[in-house]
């Protein structure tokens, strides 16, 4: 264990040199060229004269939010990614697996992965930009990659060779599907972590609806978050958040918490992904369009966005300052190349996050919100790299998937455990079910202002295990008429629609109002 | 028991057993959901005694006027709707309001009337028509006939040579070999044998259009337009008394919006029915975002003030349309009507009236709309209440808020004014409230 000193000042060391090369450094420097007089010392007053006090406070809280705490300094970096040897090996192995079906989808249809486009289909490209949800290809040929039940197959087979459990299943054992031992947490630990959702806390998502006065807790709610973003503090802004955002202040408080400013560079960063779109055409490409038409453009609300899916998809998969999150994920990113006249040229590296068959998903909510491309594009990027890509690599991270069935599956078996093994019983695994939901962020499960009520709080919390609390909620509200199922097929039925479920009374139910 | 309730207040003499809704077949073949709206309610056909008749406009005009109608049936139009909903009278009304308007209040609140596009009555006000036209050169508009609905028979033009083409298409050569010349040949309809006469040039043969500045900077989402229906209830004009229901939808039109090309009536028109003949529609899509959608969309994109500004010219319209026809309407305490309201959104936030339906379409799309629809019409019938189950004061009824009863209505709670379009809308709770404490009240008196 490295001691507190020495974590502290290699988490600094790590925090300056990140910020080294970033748009806030270029601007600081400007700034302080521009500044009239002699060069100004880069004292304290200064900065807090100028506004950038709190950008450069914004900046490193950001980074400590999204790095993990460095290790050992003499661990290698693997560590960094996944500490876990057998989680590691497993990643590996499903990764393997993944670009083995992409490839030979590529030679099956005779299509390489990345090829540059003739001159004229750029030019229609590019003309169509803004309406490509018109572009009818022929995608019935293509086929997701993988869904998420085929993820949770390979989950449900991770074992650690370290631990045997020689005794049969019983109650004192776990009896989901997940059989590795993580460390989750219980409700008493839960709801001291998640104390903003308390019952004497006021929530946006109960104290806003039509039937309570709003001097009691909406107005004043709402002044503190106009104060909030008036002062420009990422970390006020997330805790502020926890109790949810008001709707026409949510845009600017996710950007804050975030710290997405959209800059003159943002913007050109942006424009140069289109071009890249616009040159090459990847076989990733028309895996997206293929789930964008699957899945986004047939929701009864998300139908509307198409076109900006595909404007912020197509450059996601090309942007290799994403690339940056595979330090601290358990994932590696495949490499292609483009192939050049008869030989193999490297002259482009994809990025190598393969759509999965609802990965649009993730970024149709964000349209609510925002609607400059960039913006948009950045917001998504951000949420990406914070809290998604762990949705579907395997890794100990507690917010990690794996993490996440766990929490869901012991929250059930201990504070449900009759409904739990009942579902077993009738084949219908709890996890099964609410995989799916967890994968996807409940993105076009919930109504959309419940969704954007539940991702406040991802946000505001940094951590994903709400996903896996809420999963938990969903069953005990339903758990009478699931008591009654005798099937998965009718267990799947009584969860099918969520879409009136109101978010925050189910958290704040189960956490605070259940006996435990 | 509340059969027996209504027996006794009624006194009519008229037997429980024939408490009968009656139903033309030719109107709403598509809503089976009628019984399931009305329970405790028979069907009757052909010439059955009937209490209650969702009829169509026809049915009305033929029969109304004949009937000598006990006192407590109902009918779901007024005699005279058209005042209202045919669009060369709607806007003939509003402007004569708006003049009235002007005398009475100042030129401020005559402002308030500005919801309407400028319209032409066609043939008859060709000439305005070109005067107008010339003042603003290039601008597009739109030519609907008055009489159709579904958006069938409309186009857009951009020249007036448009409307000589178009009407080329409609008539024929005269006898001596020559396209007609006069303004009012364009909109005769054609007579049996192809030729139009002079006789034909009578009223009853022309059919009437309305030409319309066309709204050219509709609020997009996604690139796409789309235009809102909202369902207004007026149980009686005098005094007026109309209710808004909470539920309503956006309806959005398939393709990207652009004004490049005016004659693809897909992109311009979103009535569902036109959609639905385009040819990348999917029926298991439906286009359409409920309005609560719509309302956290716009406060997210433009802040709760501007939208609440917005829903409040939405009343606006609403109130005032209905206060321009009220003098004319024949009142009859027979009828009620659910009007269905087109209201189209500009890019400054403006909402604009383009129509207005007596028989607002009740096919669902959807099981959403489905469920929509269904309540719609229980809470009108809860509304008409034939079963003297209300006390009249009641400011809400399941998803219906009363707007206007003689003026305007005051609203406790956080919902001052009248904006409650595109609020939530917790309709089965308050019918169980309403009711409940209605029979409290009812057996407090027994």
């Amino acid at each position: 264990m490295v001691d507190a000193e020495g974590g502290l000042s290699l988490t600094i060391a790590r925090v300056v040199q990140r910020l080294r090369g970033s748009s806030l450094h270029s601007q600081l420097e400007r700034q302080a060229r521009v500044s009239p007089g002699p060069a100004p010392a880069l004292s304290t007053g200064f900065f807090y004269f100028t506004g950038w006090e709190k950008k450069l406070q914004n900046a490193v809280y950001s980074e400590l939010n999204v790095f993990p705490s460095p290790c050992h300094p003499a661990a290698p970096p693997e560590h960094m990614k996944e500490p876990l040897a057998y989680m590691r090996k497993a990643q590996g192995s499903w990764e393997k697996r993944i670009l083995k079906s992409l490839n030979s989808m590529c030679t099956e249809l005779n299509i390489p992965l990345a090829q540059k486009r003739p001159a004229s289909e750029q030019k229609e490209l590019l003309n169509k930009w803004n309406e490509m949800g018109t572009d009818e290809p022929d995608l019935s040929l293509f086929r997701p990659v993988y869904a998420p039940k085929d993820f949770l197959e390979v989950l449900m087979n991770l074992r650690n060779p370290n631990y045997e459990n020689g005794e049969q299943p019983s109650f004192r054992n776990h009896l989901g599907l997940i059989q590795v031992p993580l460390k989750v947490k219980d409700i008493p630990e839960l709801k001291e972590d998640f104390s903003e959702l308390g019952l004497n806390i006021g929530q946006l998502g109960i104290d806003d609806s039509a039937q309570v006065p709003p001097e009691f807790f909406e107005n004043e709610h709402v002044r503190v978050g106009q104060k909030v973003l008036a002062e420009q503090d990422s970390a006020a802004a997330q805790q502020y958040v926890r109790q949810g955002c008001p709707t026409a202040l949510r845009a600017e408080l996710w950007a804050l918490i975030l710290n997405i400013s959209n800059q003159p560079e943002d913007i050109l960063y942006y424009e140069q992904l289109k071009s890249n779109v616009i040159q090459h055409n990847l076989l990733v490409d028309s895996l997206i369009y293929k789930d964008v038409k699957l899945t986004a453009s047939n929701d009864d609300y998300y139908f509307v966005f198409e076109d900006y899916l595909y404007q912020v998809l197509l450059c996601f998969s090309r942007d290799t300052s994403v690339l940056e999150h595979f330090a601290y994920s358990s994932a590696t990113p495949p490499k292609s190349y483009i192939r050049g006249k008869g030989e193999l040229q490297k002259s482009f590296c994809f990025v190598g996050v393969i759509p999965f068959h609802g990965f649009s998903m993730y970024v149709a909510p964000l349209c609510f919100l925002y609607h400059e491309p960039s913006k948009l594009y950045q917001m998504f990027r951000e949420m990406y790299v914070r809290f998604f890509f762990r949705l579907h690599s395997i890794s100990s991270h507690p917010s990690g998937i794996v993490s996440l069935c766990l929490l869901f599956e012991t929250l059930l078996q201990t504070h449900l455990p009759q409904l739990f093994y009942h579902l077993r019983e009738i084949g219908a695994q709890p996890l099964r079910i609410s995989f799916k939901w967890m994968v996807r962020a409940f993105s076009g499960y919930l109504a959309t202002d419940q969704l954007l009520l539940l991702w406040d709080r991802i946000l505001g919390y940094n951590s994903l295990e709400i996903l896996a609390v809420l999963a938990a909620a969903v069953f005990a509200f339903r758990a009478v008429n699931l008591m009654e199922v005798t099937s998965l097929a009718a267990a799947e039925a009584v969860l099918a629609d969520l879409s009136t479920l109101k978010v925050v009374p189910l958290l704040q139910i189960f956490l605070f109002a259940t006996v435990t | 028991p509340w059969l027996a309730r209504w027996q006794r207040s009624s006194g009519a003499g008229i037997p429980s057993r024939r408490d009968a809704l009656r139903r033309d077949r030719s109107a709403l073949p598509e809503l089976p959901s009628c019984r399931r709206a009305a329970p405790g309610w028979e069907r009757r056909t052909g010439e059955e005694p009937w209490d209650f008749h969702w009829c169509d406009v026809g049915w009305l005009h033929e029969h109304f006027d004949h009937a000598s109608l006990p006192e407590h049936v109902r009918l779901c139009h007024f005699r005279n709707h058209y005042e209202l909903t045919r669009k060369n009278y709607l806007v003939k009304n509003l402007k004569r309001f708006r003049k009235q308007l002007e005398r009475e209040a100042g030129k401020l609140e005559a402002t308030k009337c500005d919801f309407f596009p400028k319209t032409f009555e066609m043939p008859l006000e060709y000439h305005l028509f070109v005067e107008e036209f010339h003042k603003n050169p290039g601008t597009t508009w739109i030519m609907k006939p008055v009489g159709r609905s579904q958006g069938k028979g409309i186009f857009l033009f951009r020249k007036l040579k448009d409307i000589i083409e178009w009407g080329k298409v409609r008539t024929t050569l005269s006898p001596s070999g020559e396209w007609p010349t006069g303004i009012f040949d364009l909109f005769c309809l054609p007579g049996p044998d192809g030729l139009s006469t002079d006789d034909q040039k009578d009223e009853t043969q022309v059919e009437v259009y309305v030409a319309q500045r066309y709204i050219e900077n509709p609020y997009l989402i996604g690139g796409r337009k789309f235009d809102l229906r909202v369902y207004v209830l007026v149980t009686s004009y005098i005094p007026l008394k109309a209710w808004l229901y909470r539920g309503g939808f956006a309806r959005f039109s398939k393709t990207r919006f652009t004004l490049n090309t005016i004659d693809d009536h897909y992109v311009h028109l979103t009535n569902v029915a036109v959609q639905k003949t385009a040819p990348d529609y999917d029926p298991e899509k439906g286009c359409k975002w409920m309005i609560q959608q719509l309302r956290q969309y716009l406060t997210a994109k433009h802040g709760a003030e501007a939208v609440e500004i917005l829903f409040a010219d939405m009343d606006n319209i609403f109130i005032k349309s209905l206060q321009s026809v009220q003098k004319v309407m024949i009142s009859d305490k027979h009828c009620f009507e659910l009007y269905g309201y087109d209201i189209l959104i500009d890019q400054d936030l403006k909402p604009w009236l383009i129509e207005v339906n007596a028989s607002p379409s009740l096919i669902a799309s959807s099981q959403e709309d489905y469920e929509l629809k269904c309540h719609l019409l229980k809470d009108t019938l809860h509304i008409v209440d034939m079963e003297g189950r209300l006390s009249g004061k009641e400011k809400r009824v399941g998803g219906f808020d009363l707007i206007w009863s003689d003026g305007p209505v005051s609203r406790e709670g956080n919902l001052a004014n009248a904006f409650v379009t595109g609020c939530h809308n917790d309709r089965k709770k308050q019918l169980k409230q309403l009711f409940r404490s209605l029979r409290a009240q009812q057996k407090a008196e027994c």
